[in-house]
């Protein structure tokens, strides 16, 4: 089977300094990729690479490739705004746009031209069970996004980046600021999202990487160091420095 | 004595506060001292809605004025805000930083150039095109609007430059992460967001152009009557107090402090919607 992304030598440049220095890895489809590594290991680059959102800070510079589905992503046939819509993406900090529940999960699909009210309506609910938000919010749909704890913030993220039907979707730590029940919450929807979706979860949460992905990459100072499925990493890590990592024993 | 020192410059700079507020409330004093009994005696309505303004006859009706500022504000309003919050959003969202960098003191500076030249270049440069163009006297209400938009410029646009700086990146990234266009990310979020924080530029612009008096004198016209179109004469409120002060007295005098009254408290009224408006963006966050 082909793979879902393959990112060959990829390299990510702020001003003069590598960021990123030469990733190539493959993401299969319908799994779950957990990436680790300790802070400043160019985990979030790596991800916002795939969805050409570095390029959104001044003085950033992309090398390499990255195919979604064969098509060259940084090629010159590639529209940003075409690829996002097609690749979903949740941020640490949830951040609700400041408008209610409903157009926050609307917001995309309205982009995307859908104007029919039932078909919405349809869509704010599913997503929102698929976000398992649905039972707290049903009853105020209209309210604003913001005045939701940050655990709801964070499914309501998920939710409207659902309501896009990416294909890929891309967590940039997404439990970084939720409790525990929270945490569980967007795990269990990540789980079933999968059989839909292919999905990269960056996590600073080695645990949570072990529980919910399928298969796990580590990071170290902007290179690939080690990935294959997440239980060889966890139990039998093929680099020194990845078990050192795994085990706590740095970072 | 270290705390001695401290004690005594903190009671000087309260004093200095207390002297701040306390000019504002003479100020406000005085002039409700000098135009209430007025207003009292002839009447709020016939002050407010009689448009017979004849001071040596005892007709005191500034319906005309009032008329004349409101069309000079609202057209001032309609050059300035658009302009303004479109050239904010330019320079805040689709400009290169360094342009906003030079720009922003640039646009603050404007706003310290004195409103006699701006009178000036109206009455030399932008009546005689109006005159040419459309016809009428060329000092009009046209004229007065055309010159208070540009002159609120800076007020809009530097308030609604810190309004669209004030929202948070992570809302332009969670648009623009969702397929939205630079342009829709910007119209549908970012200007939302900062919505009051624009409507609060707006309206303290407009209190700037309620309130302007010397370029307004130079190009409305300033005939006393009531303007039928805007390429019509016109005089303002303001215009009205400054160009009489100097001769009134008696009735006549009072009257136009109680012109000051209703200037007074049509300002207050703007001030208070536009700090309402920032607090409300404040308690958004």
């Amino acid at each position: 089977m082909t793979p879902k992304v393959e990112v060959r030598d990829l390299r990510v440049f702020f001003g003069g300094e590598e960021a990123l220095r030469g990733v190539s890895l493959d993401i299969a489809a319908n799994r779950i990729l957990g990436v680790i590594g300790p802070a400043g290991s160019a985990k979030t680059t790596f991800l916002r690479a795939l969805d050409r959102m570095n390029e959104l800070k001044a003085g950033c510079r992309t090398a390499g490739r990255v195919l979604v589905d064969g098509e060259d992503v940084y090629g010159p046939a590639c529209d940003p705004v075409a690829l996002r819509k097609r690749v979903g993406m949740v941020f640490a900090m949830p951040v609700p746009l400041p408008l209610s529940i409903y157009e926050n999960v609307v917001y995309g699909p309205r982009l995307n031209g859908v104007r029919n009210k039932a078909e919405l309506d349809g869509l704010v609910e599913e997503c929102l069970r698929a976000a398992f938000l649905w039972d707290e919010v049903k009853d105020r749909l209209g309210g604003s996004g913001l005045k939701l704890s940050g655990g709801q913030q964070q499914r309501l993220c998920l939710a409207r980046t659902l309501a896009m039907r990416p294909e890929l979707i891309l967590l940039d730590e997404p439990c970084s600021g939720l409790d525990p029940i929270s945490t569980a919450r967007i795990e269990e929807a990540l789980s079933l999202l999968k059989e839909r979706h292919t999905i990269v979860l960056v996590t600073n949460n080695t645990k949570q990487a072990a529980r919910a992905s399928d298969e796990t990459a580590f990071f170290l100072m902007g290179e690939l160091v080690e990935m294959g499925p997440t239980g060889r990493i966890f139990t039998n890590p093929s680099d020194k420095r990845t078990e050192d990592y795994v085990t706590g024993r740095f970072g | 004595m270290k705390a001695s020192s401290d004690a005594f410059v903190r009671r000087l700079l309260l004093a200095v506060a207390c002297t701040t507020v306390l000019c504002l409330l003479v100020i406000a004093a005085f002039i409700f001292k000098e135009g209430l009994p007025f207003l009292l005696k002839v009447g709020p309505g016939n002050f407010l809605f009689s448009s017979d303004w004849r001071p040596d006859s005892g007709h005191y009706g500034i319906l005309p004025m009032l008329v004349s500022s409101l069309y000079v504000t609202f057209g001032a309003l309609l050059v300035g805000a658009p302009l303004g919050i479109a050239g904010a959003i330019f320079l805040s969202e689709f400009g290169p930083p360094a342009l906003a960098r030079v720009a922003k003191p640039a646009i603050e500076l404007l706003a310290g150039i004195p409103s006699v030249v701006f009178g000036f270049i109206g009455v030399m440069v932008l009546a005689p095109i109006i005159r040419g163009a459309a016809g009428g006297p060329g000092l009009s209400i046209l004229a007065a609007s055309l010159v208070l938009g540009v002159m609120i410029l800076p007020t809009i646009m530097s308030i609604s430059i810190d309004a669209l700086a004030a929202v948070p990146q992570s809302y332009r990234e969670g648009a623009l992460a969702l397929g939205a266009t630079k342009w829709q990310a910007v119209r549908m979020v970012v200007v939302k967001a900062a919505g009051s924080g624009l409507l609060a530029g707006t309206i303290l612009g407009m209190g700037r152009a309620v309130g302007e008096t010397m370029a307004v004198i130079m190009v409305a016209g300033n005939a006393v009557r009531m303007p039928r179109s805007v390429l019509d004469s016109g005089r303002t409120l303001t215009a009205n107090i400054a160009l009489e002060m100097g001769y009134a007295t008696g009735m006549h005098r009072q009257a136009l402090f109680a012109t000051g009254i209703v200037l007074f408290v049509f300002i207050m009224i703007l001030n208070g919607l536009a700090s309402s408006a920032l607090k409300r963006r404040a308690g958004k966050r």
